[in-house]
């Protein structure tokens, strides 16, 4: 198992080959489309993994998301065009900032359980969303368009061709894989577990319940507004709309429940499959605004969740494992 | 107490009442399934549809149209329970909270694609206009709306404490696994709390077309309310939610009247997290 421990041999072989073919990718193939679909896979994928520490680990199941992929969208944003201050150093802050956000909701949230936490998530995003709807400071709900700076690594900007933000953004997820991975193996991630299992068995055990939870939450934040700061950045234009609402976060658990909650790589294949599905729909369907797309969508979340519910991967090693 | 407030007031109480039958269909299914369905308020908007087209195309009365929307939605939630939910009962919570989103992104898209994204209104029903108290003026339809929440709610819970049916479902909420040694057929409870509490929905959307605007999108916002009224009212807990219902329908008219109207939502939302960071079980759970 991915899980724990080691890799295998063949699974060394099988990640080597997998990361050579991503980084050929936009050297391979020609277009701007794939290129872009592509990024959003790594962009929610990564997103995923961020949820993963929350939802997959500690069954905190976050449906508010979106506020802190906001939240780091409009900082860096906001930074960058009132300050001047370098888009790099506002991912940080974004991150920073929606941390602390995630502790701040956090501690009155800490002793809320499965469904009384998602509604509080859904709840505190969507105060989160109506007040950057209404605050001049941003813009309200015209949104924000970034300034047009020189292309360059530093700038964290490219005008000439998608492929920086490819990579950018692949690394991104890789390090969000890293973070997952060494949260898994060590203690926090055994804690976080036991207090899945049960609350009061790991309560007994003298396991710190608010402080574990609190630590998931504010690194899943951190993660979740580099993505946004990452967005602002290569779309180039943000508003409570794009960046805020509650189908945001939606998709966010979709791709990791889709993929197997719970698993490192689950949230990977989960965005791999989810992502394009969405884009080529709306691309090909959704023009005439017929709401064909989001039909599709809904029919294959509900079919996939009542019939397939532990996710791909748990499909994917239930057949491994009767293979043996 | 100046005449602006008590008009406030008064419409805090009549979306309140219609919070509160939106909001007990939603809790019956939680507490006895311990489910939220997300779908909930596109449920609302077949509703609201179905007397809309009752109306447009055969001139039916919406006040005559609330048995049809009683009877579709309670078919639709039955078929809904057997084909869907009930494959996820057992299964991991994560799948229990999704599975329902797809169908409410199922709902809300079909709508879409069948009779486009406007808006619409019923214009003339039977009832209409206002009754004249001096100077305030109280909607007709709006009242008439609230009674009916009002009674709907009373049937619900003489229902459930009269009859055999009712009190087996009570049961089922209370202790599943009793109530099956008990020989309750808990899975047919299941079904049946799902097909009423969507009938009650549908009940309430018959009323709301009434006065509201009639779009496909309009389940949003009274989803995600009714999720705070339910769990601000406390788990599965049906007088719990009616409070918790007019309670909210005041805050927000209130908070909107004297903070900023924009806010009416996020001041919903605020109190909601308070509420539950001071209790967390809800209100009377």
């Amino acid at each position: 198992m991915m899980t724990m421990g080691k890799l295998t041999g063949r699974q060394i072989v099988f990640y080597t080959v997998l990361f050579i073919a991503l980084l050929a990718f936009p050297l391979v193939v020609k277009g701007t489309f794939p290129t872009h679909v592509m990024i959003m896979v790594f962009l929610f994928a990564m997103m995923g993994v961020a949820w993963n520490i929350l939802g997959g680990y500690a069954a905190m199941f976050s449906f508010g998301q979106a506020a802190f992929f906001g939240i780091g969208a409009y900082t860096s944003t906001i930074l960058l065009m009132n300050y001047n201050v370098n888009p790099w150093v506002g991912l940080f802050a974004g991150g920073v900032l929606a941390a602390l956000m995630g502790a701040a909701i956090g501690i009155p949230c800490s002793n809320l359980r499965g469904h009384y936490f998602a509604i509080a998530s859904i709840a505190f995003a969507e105060i989160v969303r109506i007040h950057f709807n209404n605050w001049k400071f941003v813009a309200a709900a015209e949104g924000l368009s970034l300034p047009l700076l020189p292309e360059s690594l530093g700038n964290f900007m490219f005008h000439s061709s998608k492929a920086p933000y490819y990579y950018i953004i692949l690394v991104f997820l890789l390090l969000s894989l890293l973070i997952c991975r060494y949260i898994s193996t060590n203690r926090m991630g055994f804690y976080l577990r036991a207090i899945k299992e049960s609350h009061e068995l790991a309560k007994g055990m003298g396991i710190s319940f608010v402080r574990y939870r609190l630590y998931a939450i504010m690194i899943s934040a951190f993660l979740t507004a580099m993505a946004g700061t990452f967005y602002a950045q290569y779309i180039l234009y943000i508003d409570p709309e794009s960046v805020l609402i509650l189908p945001i976060s939606v998709q966010v658990v979709l791709v990791a429940m889709l993929g197997g909650a719970g698993t490192i790589m689950g949230p990977v294949i989960g965005a791999a499959i989810l992502l394009p599905l969405s884009e080529i729909t709306r691309v090909w369907l959704g023009y005439k605004g017929t709401g064909v797309d989001m039909m599709i969508y809904g029919a294959l979340i509900m079919v996939i969740s009542a019939y397939q519910p532990q996710g791909v991967w748990g499909f994917l090693t239930s057949i491994r494992r009767s293979a043996k | 107490m100046s005449e602006q407030l008590v008009v406030q007031l008064m419409n805090g109480l009549l979306i309140g009442f219609m919070y509160s039958l939106i909001a007990i269909g939603l809790t019956m299914i939680w507490g006895v399934m311990n489910i939220i369905n997300f779908a909930h308020a596109d449920f609302l908007m077949i509703g609201m549809f179905t007397s809309f087209w009752l109306y447009t195309l055969y001139g039916i009365d919406p006040i005559f149209s609330i048995p049809v929307c009683a009877v579709l939605l309670f078919v639709m939630g039955w078929l809904i329970y057997k084909y869907l939910v009930s494959k996820v009962m057992t299964g991991p919570a994560l799948a229990q909270l999704v599975v329902t989103f797809g169908i409410s992104i199922f709902i809300a898209n079909t709508a879409v694609l069948l009779w486009t994204p406007d808006f619409r209104m019923i214009e003339k029903p039977l009832l209409y206009g206002t009754w004249n108290f001096g100077t305030v003026q109280l909607s007709i339809p709006k009242a008439v709306a609230s009674i009916g929440s009002v009674l709907v709610s009373l049937a619900l819970f003489l229902f459930l404490r009269k009859t055999k049916t009712g009190k087996a479902i009570l049961a089922t909420e209370m202790n599943r696994s009793s109530a099956l040694l008990m020989g309750i057929n808990t899975e047919r409870v299941n079904a049946l709390s799902f097909a009423i509490g969507s009938s009650l929905v549908g009940v309430a959307g018959a009323f709301l077309s009434m006065y509201y605007y009639i779009y496909p999108q309009v389940g949003g916002t009274f989803g995600l309310i009714s999720f705070c009224i339910v769990a601000l009212g406390g788990f599965g807990s049906i007088e719990g939610a009616f409070i918790a219902g007019i309670l909210i329908g005041i805050v927000q008219t209130l908070g909107g009247y004297f903070f900023d109207p924009a806010y009416k939502y996020a001041i919903v939302f605020a109190m909601y997290l308070i509420t539950v960071w001071i209790r967390p079980q809800g209100l009377m759970g």
